[in-house]
């Protein structure tokens, strides 16, 4: 039995096989180069990190200037009582780097504070940074920091039984957003010429039943389509009523026996099934028009990044070559069929989709050379699979906290439309600006001792009114919530410390590897009712 | 949903805190070594305080922090990948007396998630180490390890961290059968409720039944439709995707070339046996020529390998225990009753309430509904256990009373090939004629009525 390169299967891809199926090697490659900063080893912050560590992270830094408390033990897996008195980043790092040795982790005994003090630069070294339950002026500065830097900041608090997640990154780009429900890019409305040709070859009435019958169905569509045209006007069916009448045209194709009674022909039935969604018009969607409209996409300079170079040339391909429309993808979904008739088929997308992709490579070639740059900096492979998902690109930006907070660019429209309902997840995240500025005032968080409970809810509720006066918010915050943020004492239950521990760390892994979509940008879990809703604020 | 549920607790932890009480009296208090100040701060505000959103039923004291830690018995079953989180969670949350169960040993491919796992345990029993592992860590948390299925104990709480949806229906057929009905009216003592997490990929779900009272995992069976396999024709002769060159391998070729010896079936889990499929599939689609046979789909497809990460799980699990956290504590009205999560764009949670489905054929206690004409064949009564969306059998076995004594229909170990292809009034069943079912899927036989209809 022959080895070949493809046998050998390391141990990493062992490890980590369940995940490549989602993200692939180049994602694991990008999740391998990734460093990532923790701010505060509390729970919800390991919990963040786990989820990081275990799926491979290249690296992470803990900056925490705290030290281990009894309570920081009692809901923290990464943390033991022998830990107590000692450096939380230290201490936390060790049961971290333990869970994956292919990780290196390091800590920094500081607050980050400090470090914005003396050394803010430090964080321009990270691919992401995450900062959990920190006090908002932390928030503040440090968002400031990495607005400027273009560093990825993700923030996260666990307060009581809700959870928060505000994610800051002024533009980011996914080529593979793994879309969950994506049309098929068949083009039947406007079949390029190699599908004309071939759909000329198949001559249905001519054929035995074993052939009729193992057509595949994009066939049989096309072939009644030009049946339909030709009584319509040459006009797509375009209603209810056309499309039915257009089923039945296909359905009276489906081969009788002797008898008169129908055949069972299951790809004519498919063909039928699909005419709903086979008939869209091919046209370029809004998302990917969006992308060619930015001014990202207009102004190409030498330091663009290659998304931005890709997308320039393949909105060239779509104003000339492509005729209005984007290269073809080149996938089809499997049909009933024999094989001949499906890898034939399936072969003239496939090829239409590498002569499309070859046209755009050499509007990025032209691109690139106007700059004096090598058009091997954009290889074959990324235009191919940009080409492959020019459908379903995305583009993420998310607002600073400065735009956040700020009197003239906050989104009132927003805050007072959700709180129209007032049990809206919007309540928390008004409770959490409030529990904030109790903070500022008081320099502690309200009901964190049992006495303290009853007195912080009309300070609470001070905070709460000069809030809303503030912001000019004209809305209701029912005392229940007031009451509720008080009697959570600022605690972090450990299982709403892991929800977001799970959910923060998926985000980070789409910001690093970009692939699927982030959130953009608030988003709010409530443990209480097992809800969550997600505001651009 | 009914409230009822909480006296469950509130007589038990009354006695329970009863107990203490006089146990403290007798001991004047006894000195525990593993506890340190603060430790369970984060939850005593749950525990110790009112508050506006808390269950009717709720009442803040010092003791339920007992009764977590010295009475609630929770029984989590798997300690895969929502299992691990599950007993991290719980153990976190209070909860010291857990039972786990899992047959299954650590493999490589496991560690991407299940964190209490490490190289060294791959091989060892999922349970065994999960146990020590948690114990270790949380000091004063009792997991017991079950690697085999036998539990006798009794328990609170059951957490199912399942990667099967026959094992799921066998849990929740399980606690049905322990539901005692008094006169017709349900004894809600006897309810022990039932937390189910799912996860796949980037999607999960979290569920809490109360069996008896609230829809069970029989109620809603549509929501796990059927894995599809492919066509026999399509694999055997007609394959376009290399996903049915694969198949040919491992359902044709295999048993023809008994490639590792007779008897010997495909190990998804040997890498030579994978090699070997992988070679054959590329061979067949060669043959065929079609692309993109690689060893990672050819395993794919062999072991039917569900792509798994650990912040999925890390989320269902975390709401799976925050709903055993309320039911055990009563602080909060629990999740009422699906919650849906998916973050492959943002994040996306639905919850809804599950419906009691009226003839669910596991928890409505009334005979379930054949309908066939009496020239119909017992097969056909076969193909609709099996087939239909709301039973999904696997391999049904039934039973029946003619001439006052039980015959068996059909059995599929010992096969009565002639008899499912005869024709049921032949068989002498008559119109109304009961017939009790037996199958993987339930740990009760369910009690159909057939009908005969022109």
């Amino acid at each position: 039995r022959q080895r070949t390169m493809t046998d050998h299967k390391t141990s990493k891809e062992q490890k980590y096989d369940r995940q490549l199926r989602l993200w692939g090697d180049h994602g694991q490659e990008g999740l391998e180069n990734a460093h990532v900063c923790l701010i505060n080893a509390t729970a919800t912050g390991t919990e963040i990190l786990k989820n990081l560590v275990l799926p491979g992270i290249g690296a992470f830094t803990i900056v925490d200037g705290h030290k281990v408390s009894g309570e920081d033990v009692g809901n923290n897996f990464f943390l033991t009582s022998s830990s107590i008195g000692k450096n939380r980043a230290q201490a936390a790092t060790e049961l971290l780097q333990e869970l994956n040795s292919d990780v290196s982790g390091n800590f920094v005994e500081e607050s980050p504070d400090k470090l914005l003090d003396n050394d803010p630069e430090f964080f321009h070294r990270f691919s992401l940074v995450i900062g959990v339950q920190l006090p908002e002026s932390t928030c503040l500065r440090l968002g400031s920091v990495l607005w400027d830097a273009g560093v990825p900041f993700l923030v996260c608090r666990t307060y009581g039984l809700i959870g928060y997640m505000r994610l800051i990154v002024k533009e980011h780009t996914v080529i593979e957003s793994h879309p969950d429900n994506a049309l098929e890019d068949l083009r039947l409305d406007q079949p390029f010429t190699e599908l004309k040709h071939h759909i000329e070859s198949y001559d249905l009435d001519s054929m035995e039943k074993k052939d009729h019958s193992h057509t595949p169905w994009i066939i049989v569509v096309a072939k009644y389509l030009e049946k339909w045209y030709s009584e319509h006007n040459s006009q797509l069916p375009k209603n209810y009523k056309e499309k039915e009448a257009f089923r039945q045209l296909i359905r009276e194709g489906i081969l009788t026996n002797e008898n008169g009674t129908p055949e069972d022909e299951e790809n004519f039935e498919e063909a039928i099934k699909n005419v709903n969604t086979a008939l869209n018009p091919t046209k370029v969607p809004s998302a990917t028009e969006d992308i060619f409209n930015a001014e990202q996409c207009e102004n190409i300079t030498s330091q663009s990044p290659s998304f931005w170079v890709m997308a320039h040339g393949v909105r060239d391909f779509v104003r000339n070559e492509g005729n209005g429309k984007l290269p073809v993808r080149g996938t089809i979904p499997d049909m009933i069929a024999d094989s001949d008739k499906f890898i034939k088929l399936q072969n003239v997308y496939r090829d239409k989709a590498m002569k499309d992709a070859a046209v755009v490579s050499k509007h990025v070639e032209a691109l690139l050379q106007s700059f004096g740059k090598p058009p091997e900096s954009i290889s074959e492979q990324e235009i191919k699979l940009f080409c492959k998902n020019a459908a379903f690109l995305r583009v993420v930006r998310c607002r600073s906290l400065a735009e956040e907070y700020s009197m003239d660019t906050f989104n009132k429209d927003e805050i007072t439309s959700c709180m129209d309902s007032a049990d809206s997840e919007m309540v928390l995240y008004l409770m959490l600006r409030s529990v904030n500025r109790f903070y500022q005032q008081h320099s502690r968080y309200p009901g964190v001792y049992n006495y303290q409970v009853e007195e912080d809810i009309n300070k609470l509720k001070l905070c709460v009114n000069s809030l809303l006066q503030e912001y000019s918010l004209n809305v209701n915050v029912k005392d229940d919530y007031i009451h509720e943020f008080c009697r959570y004492g600022a605690a972090e239950p450990h299982t709403v410390a892991a929800f977001l521990g799970g959910s923060a760390a998926q985000e980070a892994i789409k910001i690093i590897t970009h692939q699927f979509v982030p959130f953009n940008n608030t988003f709010l879990y409530n443990a209480m009712s097992q809800t969550s809703a997600t505001f651009q604020l | 949903m009914n409230l009822l549920l909480l006296s469950l607790f509130r007589e038990k932890k009354r006695r329970r805190i009863e107990e203490l009480n006089e146990n403290m009296v007798v001991d004047g208090g006894s000195v525990d070594h593993t506890e340190w100040q603060g430790r369970w701060d984060h939850l005593k505000k749950f525990l110790e305080r009112a508050g506006p959103f808390t269950h009717p039923d709720f009442e803040p004291s010092t003791e339920s922090l007992q009764f977590l830690l010295d009475t609630c018995k929770i029984l989590v079953i798997g300690a895969g990948g929502l299992g691990c989180e599950l007993l991290k969670d719980l153990a976190l949350s209070g909860f010291r007396h857990i039972h786990v169960v899992d047959m299954d040993t650590i493999d490589v491919s496991n560690l991407n998630r299940q964190f209490l796992f490490r190289p060294k345990d791959v091989g060892r029993p999922k349970a065994e180490v999960a146990a020590d592992f948690v114990n270790g860590r949380v000091p004063g948390c009792n997991v017991v390890p079950y690697p085999s299925k036998c539990i006798k104990c009794k328990f609170h709480i059951v957490v199912c961290g399942l990667d099967s949806v026959v094992a799921r229906r066998w849990m929740n057929g399980m606690l049905l059968s322990l539901l005692i009905y008094e006169d017709g009216v349900l004894d809600p003592s006897s309810i022990i409720p039932l937390i189910d997490g799912g996860t796949e990929g980037f999607k999960g779900n979290a569920r809490v039944i109360l069996p008896g009272m609230t829809a069970c995992i029989d109620c809603t069976l549509e929501l796990y439709p059927p894995q599809i396999n492919f066509p026999m024709c399509t694999i055997a002769s007609m394959p376009r995707l290399p996903e049915h060159c694969v198949e040919y391998v491992r359902i044709l070729l295999w048993p023809k070339e008994k490639p590792f010896g007779d008897g010997v079936a495909l190990d998804g889990d040997d890498p030579t046996h994978i090699q070997w499929v992988y070679q054959k599939s590329l061979e067949r689609a060669a043959e065929f020529s079609i692309t993109g046979v690689t060893y990672r789909l050819t395993q794919g497809v062999v072991k039917r390998i569900i792509p798994a990460v650990a912040s999925t799980n890390a989320v269902i699990a975390a709401a799976c225990a925050t709903e055993v956290f309320k039911i055990a504590t009563s602080a909060y009205v629990p999740l009422n009753n699906y919650l849906v999560f998916n973050d492959v764009d943002g994040l996306y949670t639905y919850t809804f309430e599950a419906e009691r489905k009226e003839n669910c054929s596991a928890c409505s206690q009334v005979p379930q509904d054949l309908q066939f004409p009496p020239s119909a064949k017992l097969q056909e009564i076969l193909d609709y256990l099996t087939e239909n969306a709301s039973l999904q059998m696997k391999s049904p076995a039934i039973t029946t009373t003619l001439d006052g004594k039980n015959k068996t229909l059909y059995l599929q170990v010992r096969t009565f090939p002639t008899c499912s292809r005869l024709v049921i009034f032949k068989l002498g069943l008559v119109d109304g004629q009961e017939l009790a079912v037996a199958d993987v899927t339930t740990p009760q036989t369910v009690l159909f009525k057939l009908n005969f209809i022109s």
